[in-house]
């Protein structure tokens, strides 16, 4: 055995990578709940690639076929129901770990120097995430899919000169066609796919460069042991947080059995009600809503009452995220060690992308346009308010060595 | 070559103009795959006028028929329906038809028809193309006493009157699309084409 890794060391970095990314790695001793999400997003690409490819091998990206051959998928192929709950339910999976991820990010400071890229390569993840699931959305073909892909590509309509034959460009079509569901195929399975993999090792590259943040946000590389020039705070990632992570999945997929087999429609959440019946160009549904994680962005577009505006807010409350580790100029990493004006400003943040949510999900009336308004203003607000008092914060003493 | 110095400039000029010249071909490169994604000709050609036989539709009534992949709705107009159009004239935001794009020469009038009574309309919203709900009532708990009656946009709710003409204060910014169209006989319009008398 040890004779076969030399040669294969000789070869090829095996142990090196090894020790590097896995044995030797130091992360710190400190890490709590929330940093289990990363590898459970890991977890939950490998699971959406395997199901994934398993779907493919009986779907029709067809105009004519694909909705029947969905049915097909669920009724005939056996097992094909369970493949293709495991991939819907790993979507909604995918977006609750992310959101979480970031989340943590937003807590303990993660994306501040010198951590930017690694905050910059995960919206970049985010932002290809988006793009997956919502063309993984039109396959079923259903009225949900069809009129959903029709507001979305129509987003881009509101751009000046250009909008019409741009939409026009990406549809193929004078309407969502053929064309339209099969390229969106096309990008779903294999082009998406690569970049979000390929973003993914940039992300972990970048964070085993700098190594890793934690609740304290102290940077445990300042402290080495004089001789090892081990991070005093530090431990092997394996197998101290490979095995504590192993805890997690467990976790993680206790729940996720749980709706993949009891909840698979998540009520009409995860997948919508009127996308068990065919897409249908003449008729929208009579309530149009896109799926959960998508409606906190769709809220701030119905928010505001003009078409260029309106995408306007929606593309800006998506694109100052990228910008946050600038935006933020205090110097203090962790939640722990920040004023209360943070710690009010980040929990509004977080209710006002949470009740954005659930505004979008709501037929429109008066009030829920007015407190979409409310909302988006507060969602926006998180910016301001932290680009304004983060330079002159009030903050506590951070610790030399992490705490606990 | 007895010298061992380097031409600097000579080797930066190389590299650059390499480069220029590989960045150009790369993009010309990609012009046909961008361009594979514009409408193929079979899409192109598709999308022939349909025809519409309206003698069985009632006053009040709204029938749809698909052209181009798209509903096209027809409506038959009261007397009454169409003296309330003025009464909705402040409030829209083109309510002289000015937007040339959203309507064929003879659609540019009060009632945006070649006929008075018959609304031929493109049923899809001009903010982000969902089709939106004929709503003839007059006055509706849900939309409000002004209302005399028109089309009301599920997805984000936009409001045009039963001239497909677009109200303010609503994302959508045009009116909805009068489709081409001209009358082969009493009552068979063809929508598709404009017509030799146009």
């Amino acid at each position: 055995m040890g004779k076969l890794l030399g040669w294969i060391d000789d070869r090829f970095p095996l142990s090196k990578m090894w020790n590097e990314h896995l044995a030797e790695y130091y992360a710190p001793k400190n890490f709590n709940f929330w940093y289990f999400f990363g590898s459970l997003a890991l977890l939950v690409l490998v699971i959406q690639i395997v199901s994934g490819i398993f779907l493919t091998m009986h779907y029709k990206p067809d105009g004519e076929l694909a909705f029947a051959s969905v049915e097909y998928i669920m009724r005939d192929v056996p097992y094909g129901w369970l493949i293709r709950y495991i991939h819907s339910t790993g979507a909604t999976a995918f977006f609750i770990v992310v959101y979480l991820h970031m989340f943590r990010g937003l807590m303990y400071g993660s994306y501040k120097k010198p951590r930017e890229l690694i905050w910059l390569f995960g919206m970049f993840i985010y932002l290809a995430l988006m793009a997956e699931a919502f063309m993984g959305y039109l396959l079923p073909w259903g009225q949900m899919s069809y009129w959903g892909a029709q507001v979305i590509i129509s987003l881009f309509s509101a751009i000046p000169v250009i909008g019409d034959d741009l939409t026009l460009w990406i549809r193929g079509d004078f309407v969502i066609s053929d064309a339209t569901l099969n390229r969106f195929f096309a990008l779903h399975v294999i082009a998406l796919p690569f970049v979000i993999v390929f973003l993914v090792i940039a992300h972990i590259l970048a964070l085993h460069e700098v190594g890793s943040n934690n609740p304290d946000g102290v940077e445990i590389k300042k402290n080495k042991d004089p001789v090892t020039h081990i991070p005093l705070d530090g431990i092997p990632f394996h197998p101290y947080y490979s095995v504590k992570d192993i805890v997690g999945v467990v976790a993680f997929l206790f729940f996720f059995s749980v709706v993949m087999f009891y909840f698979p429609d998540g009520g009409g959440y995860f997948l919508e009600h009127a996308n068990f019946i065919a897409s249908d160009p003449l008729k929208t549904p009579e309530h149009i809503a896109p799926v959960w994680y998508f409606t906190p962005f769709y809220a701030i577009l119905r928010a505001v009452p003009d078409k260029l505006m309106g995408v306007g807010a929606m593309g800006a409350a998506i694109v100052v995220l990228f910008f946050l580790p600038w935006i933020d100029r205090c110097k203090v990493k962790s939640i722990r060690y920040r004023s209360n004006l943070y710690k009010v400003n980040l929990v509004i943040f977080a209710v006002s992308f949470v009740v954005l949510g659930w505004l979008a999900m709501q037929p429109v009336n008066s009030t829920i346009t007015l407190m979409s308004q409310v909302f988006s203003l507060l969602y926006f607000a998180f910016f301001v308010v932290l680009y304004v008092t983060s330079k002159n914060e009030q903050t506590k003493p951070v610790p030399d060595r992490v705490t606990s | 070559m007895s010298t061992d110095t380097v031409d600097e400039g000579k080797r930066r000029f190389l590299v650059t103009s390499t480069s220029v010249v590989g960045a150009v071909g790369a993009g010309f490169v990609a012009v046909p795959f961008l361009s594979s994604w514009m409408p193929s000709e079979r899409a192109k050609n598709a999308g022939a006028p349909v025809e519409a036989d309206i003698s069985r539709l009632e006053e009040g009534r709204m029938m749809t028929v698909e052209w181009q992949s798209k509903p096209v709705w027809i409506v038959r107009r009261s007397e009454k329906t169409l003296a309330d159009l003025e009464k909705n004239n402040d409030n829209l935001r083109d309510p002289a038809s000015d937007n040339l794009d959203q309507q064929p020469e003879y659609a540019k009038n009060m009632q945006r028809s070649r006929k008075p009574e018959i609304l031929v309309l493109v049923g899809i919203c001009t903010h982000l193309g969902c089709s939106p709900t004929f709503r003839p009532d007059i006055a509706p708990a849900d939309l409000g006493e002004n209302w005399m009656g028109g089309f009301f946009c599920p997805c984000h709710s936009s409001k045009f009157d039963l001239a497909g003409r677009v109200f303010q204060g609503v994302p959508a910014p045009t009116n909805l699309a009068v489709p081409p169209h001209y009358y082969v006989t009493d009552n068979t319009i063809l929508i598709g084409q404009d017509g030799e008398a146009a």
